[in-house]
């Protein structure tokens, strides 16, 4: 530990106060806002769309192209999970294959 | 009390992909909370209190420098804004939800988040606590994820290489999912899009706040375009 106990919690409750932040602003500035017509009715529609999309490419931020272990992995398990979740539409399944067939790539085709 | 183990029940299954990758993630933060010479008390702490991996992950970083918890409130402000988004695309699911709400909030980490957005509860559930138990599960595998790291040390040797991957899984997941549900897809196409481009401009550790900006800007763009058209698409109309 570097830093004393009462600095160490004073870095945990910045830390959390930021997530808060974060996570009840909307709630806080949109309490009256009328989801049916206005225009952030609208965006509380179309974001989830766009927000997995964003999370999906934050995951995924990681991967370059300098060396082909670095992304084919990633783009194989990508492909695999997309395909498979298309064919059998089981969720645990298809996380479940994804996530071994990744870890096969990395511990011994990429190593 | 029936009503409430009816929605845990429910809740359950849809966690199990979380309690994976939480139980690894939350294992191996705490092995590197331990390394720094935090015990599990500590760790407890942050995991409860904070509950957003990688906020935690960089919290570590602050811990090991010089102490300044503006410059780590506004770090975390930064990586944490893309949860302002799930804030608003949740704002008429949690609308209900009553007393839980706040904790309902609190607890909306990117993995609860991505469940409770495309997940809706069987028919006869109540819907506001089986968002609850979602939530708390999800918090206590990340609590009880970390505390285990602690305690294991440094003993383990790692031989999990890849496993966090499970959580990239599950979001592609419900992206597809969504992809096959939903009638427009530009707000799908738009967000990908938007954050493939920022992140080549800005680079790994910058790229979303862009992102956010472009996916709105964007987003109100098409919206534009749908109020020229005669009829808006895939909105609700109203009748006056």
């Amino acid at each position: 530990m570097t830093l004393t106990p009462v600095q160490t919690l004073i870095i945990v409750l910045a830390v959390s106060i930021g997530t808060m932040v974060t996570r009840f602003l909307p709630f806080l500035v949109f309490k009256k806002a009328n989801s049916d017509s206005s225009y952030i009715g609208y965006l509380s529609r179309v974001l989830p769309y766009s927000a997995i999309g964003l999370l999906v490419v934050y995951c995924l931020k990681d991967i370059s192209f300098k060396s082909p272990a670095r992304w084919l992995p990633e783009i194989i398990s990508i492909a695999c999970i997309t395909g498979l979740h298309c064919w059998k539409e089981n969720t645990l399944l298809s996380i479940g294959a994804g996530t071994v067939i990744y870890m096969v790539l990395v511990q011994f085709v990429f190593t | 009390m029936n009503e409430k183990i009816t929605a845990l029940k429910a809740a359950f299954p849809h966690t199990i992909p979380v309690l994976t990758g939480f139980i690894f993630l939350g294992t191996a933060y705490g092995i590197l909370m331990n390394s720094k010479g935090y015990g599990v008390g500590w760790t407890i702490l942050f995991s409860l209190m904070v509950f957003a991996g990688s906020a935690q992950y960089l919290a570590i970083t602050f811990l090991t420098s010089v102490f300044n918890p503006v410059y780590a409130l506004l770090m975390t402000l930064m990586i944490n804004a893309r949860h302002i988004f799930y804030g608003i695309s949740l704002l008429d699911r949690y609308k209900d939800a009553g007393r839980i709400k706040p904790y309902l909030i609190f607890g909306l980490c990117d993995e609860t988040f991505s469940i409770v957005c495309s997940t809706n509860p069987p028919e006869g559930v109540n819907r506001n606590w089986f968002y609850f138990f979602i939530t708390l599960m999800n918090h206590s595998y990340w609590v009880i994820g970390s505390a285990i790291g602690v305690m294991l040390g440094s003993i383990v040797s790692f031989n999990t290489n890849g496993l966090d991957f499970v959580l990239t899984a599950l979001f592609t997941v419900i992206f597809v999912g969504q992809w096959k549900t939903q009638k427009d897809r530009k707000p799908a196409v738009i967000g990908v899009l938007c954050s493939v481009i920022c992140l080549a401009v800005f680079g790994q550790s910058n790229f979303i706040i862009p992102s956010m900006i472009a996916i709105l800007a964007a987003l109100t763009l098409f919206r534009k375009a749908y109020r020229d058209q005669i009829k808006p698409c895939g909105e609700k109309e109203s009748l006056q």
